[in-house]
């Protein structure tokens, strides 16, 4: 089974002034089709710039990164927004919907960069509330929504135009205990059921136990690997 | 349309802050609907299609010198003359300075040369045989409420009578009517008998203000003004002869530039609008940045982010000035409908509209431009940042 991700010899150096700082080192990693993958280490480990990379948010310095068979590396930037909007789904800490707009418009964004009609958009996205729990809160504007709804919002947001990955940068960062495992149960079932392939940066070991794998991130280089027990 | 709504939403995110924008908006396109209004009737008064064939003479030296009345059987003679008459300007106030409109001694034949206004035979022949006789416009009548056979006193100005009073009295013998609304506001002068004020003015007798020819063919228009001018060449009444559009364009433009000094006051308006709504979308932009960064992030591209924010405030300015240009246009129809054609104000028609809506959308580009390619150069994992 070929690797949905593969990164190969992966560098990033951010340059600050006259300093150059080296936040990934040589990185080489494989990610399988429909992994679960936790991406832990300590704060500046490179954690997220890891993941920006693999979601097409950034550009490496050195190395490639490999999609779907495709190096997104070498893509323009419009040529990276465009594969962004129909490969990946991404989930921030602190959500970031879009305070004015309700649930089921932050919910269609994505669909808007499609050809579909407005009302194939609005089934779309009522189908993808309906799967995070939320149908009941369609017209609420995020200031109307707890924490652990406004996520699983932003979760429906992710996966509205069905991208094969999805990257979550601490989920449940912001989240109380009883809301980050229900984000992490349904980050689960989204996997198991529907077979994303889920990339999740988190500091915290019991939101790592969600995942299928975890890997170790320390000063820019891979160190450690562990199999989650089977559930 | 699919981000009508997108946008839409983003205006009002900060509802106060976009109303009070949207109020200067509407407050700006409200003064730009009443000034252009302002502008096109003098506009039009200078540029009426109506007397194309009609040569206005008046002194070289200035329009407020008068001319021999001789000079009229050698202009008559003239090859390609079809009719002349000639006018004086009395400048009589009627009751209180404010009411203010034209007042003109003309000859007897005078409304022969004016064929596009509406007069009838007995009013005309009531005019030519009345001495104290006036004729005035049907807006003029409405606005004082005069009617047929009424005495109308104007105080002379600059035309005592003989006997040194100021006080001039005219009976209201006809009142014309000019069809082409365009050209309303020609129905706001008085005419009385030139042979009365001659007869009866203190200084200045045998001498007229200006001679107004109608040409048999328009084409011979020049050769005409070139004729009449030569009659008077080498004299110490030496003439100038020009068509009555250019006449009148002349004539407005003794109030001042009208097209300058509307445009010197809508610039400084316009000017503030640009700050103050670019400061608005600057700062609104500024807020919503991880929001952009959002956008960028689900796959919207640098172009598209530039194209909503360009929308967004074009969309701000059209909304305001939209609601701006449609008050204007109800405060004109209000004025016109109360004072009639002697305020100079066209209608709010597709004209200014035209210059309206392009005016909002160029501020809304203006306007929106920095903050557009602000937005649309953010590298995405700095704004999520926070950076």
């Amino acid at each position: 089974m070929s690797a949905l991700v593969e990164i190969r010899n992966l560098s990033k150096i951010y340059e600050r002034g006259k300093q150059k700082i080296e936040v990934l080192h040589h990185v080489q990693l494989d990610i399988e089709a429909g992994d679960f993958m936790a991406l832990m280490g300590p704060s500046g480990s490179g954690k997220t710039t890891l993941l920006n990379l693999i979601g097409g948010l950034d550009s490496p310095t050195d190395g490639s990164i490999t999609i779907g068979g495709q190096r997104i590396d070498r893509l323009s930037e419009s040529a990276l927004a465009k594969w962004r909007s129909s490969h990946v789904g991404f989930v921030f800490q602190f959500y970031n919907l879009l305070p004015m707009l309700s649930a089921r418009r932050n919910v269609e964004l994505p669909l808007l960069l499609t050809r579909l009609s407005a009302a194939q958009r609005k089934r779309n996205a009522a189908v993808a509330l309906q799967l995070v729990g939320l149908a009941d809160r369609a017209a609420h504007k995020p200031g109307e929504l707890s924490g652990g709804q406004q996520q699983r919002v932003a979760i429906a947001r992710a996966i509205v135009s069905d991208p094969t990955l999805l990257v979550c940068d601490e989920p449940t960062g912001d989240l109380d205990r009883q809301s980050a495992a229900e984000v992490l149960t349904l980050l689960q079932q989204l996997n198991r059921d529907h077979g994303k392939t889920i990339i999740m940066v988190t500091h915290d070991p019991k939101a790592a136990e969600f995942a299928k794998h975890t890997l170790q991130l320390d000063k820019g280089s891979l160190v450690a690997s562990a199999q989650a027990a089977p559930a | 349309m699919k981000y009508l709504q997108l946008v839409w939403s983003a205006m009002f995110r900060r509802k106060t802050r976009t109303v009070f924008t949207l109020l200067s908006v509407l407050a700006a396109f409200l003064l730009f609907g009443l000034l252009d209004s302002v502008r096109s009737a003098f506009a039009n008064a200078a540029s009426s299609v109506a007397g194309v064939d009609r040569l206005v003479t008046v002194s070289k030296i200035s329009f407020t010198m008068s001319l021999p009345k001789s000079l009229l059987s050698g202009i008559a003679a003239l090859p390609g003359v079809a009719k002349v008459t000639y006018a004086n300007w009395f400048g009589g106030i009627y009751q209180d300075p404010k009411n203010f409109f034209a007042n003109e001694a003309v000859a007897d034949n005078f409304f022969d040369l004016y064929p596009e206004w509406q007069l009838s035979q007995a009013e005309r022949t009531a005019f030519r045989t009345t001495r104290t006789g006036a004729v005035v416009g049907e807006s003029l009548a409405k606005k004082y409420n005069w009617k047929l056979g009424d005495k109308i006193p104007l105080q002379a100005t600059i035309f005592p009578q003989k006997n040194g009073g100021n006080a001039w009295t005219f009976d209201l013998v006809g009142i014309y009517r000019v069809s082409n609304p365009k050209q309303k506001n020609q129905e706001s002068i008085l005419f009385f008998n030139w042979d009365y004020f001659d007869e009866a003015r203190a200084f200045g007798n045998g001498n007229v203000g200006w001679y107004i020819t109608q040409v048999s063919d328009r084409k011979l228009a020049q050769q005409v003004a070139d004729a009449i001018d030569a009659l008077s060449a080498n004299s110490d009444h030496e003439t100038k002869t020009q068509t009555e559009q250019a006449f009148n364009a002349a004539f407005v433009s003794q109030y001042g530039d009208i097209g300058l000094i509307v445009g010197a006051i809508m610039g400084a308006v316009f000017f503030t609008l640009i700050l103050l709504t670019g400061n608005t979308m600057a700062q609104a932009v500024r807020e919503r940045v991880p929001e952009l960064a959002v956008l960028k992030t689900i796959g919207f591209s640098n172009h598209s982010v530039l194209a909503l924010l360009l929308a967004e405030s074009v969309l701000l300015i059209v909304f305001g000035g939209a609601i701006g240009l449609l008050l204007a246009g109800v405060v004109v129809d209000a004025v016109r409908a109360a004072v009639g054609e002697t305020v100079p104000m066209t209608r709010v028609g597709a004209a200014i509209w035209l210059r309206g809506v392009g005016l909002m959308v160029l501020i809304g580009l203006i306007v929106g431009a920095l903050p557009a390619r602000r937005g649309m150069r953010l590298r995405i994992v700095d704004a999520l940042a926070g950076r």
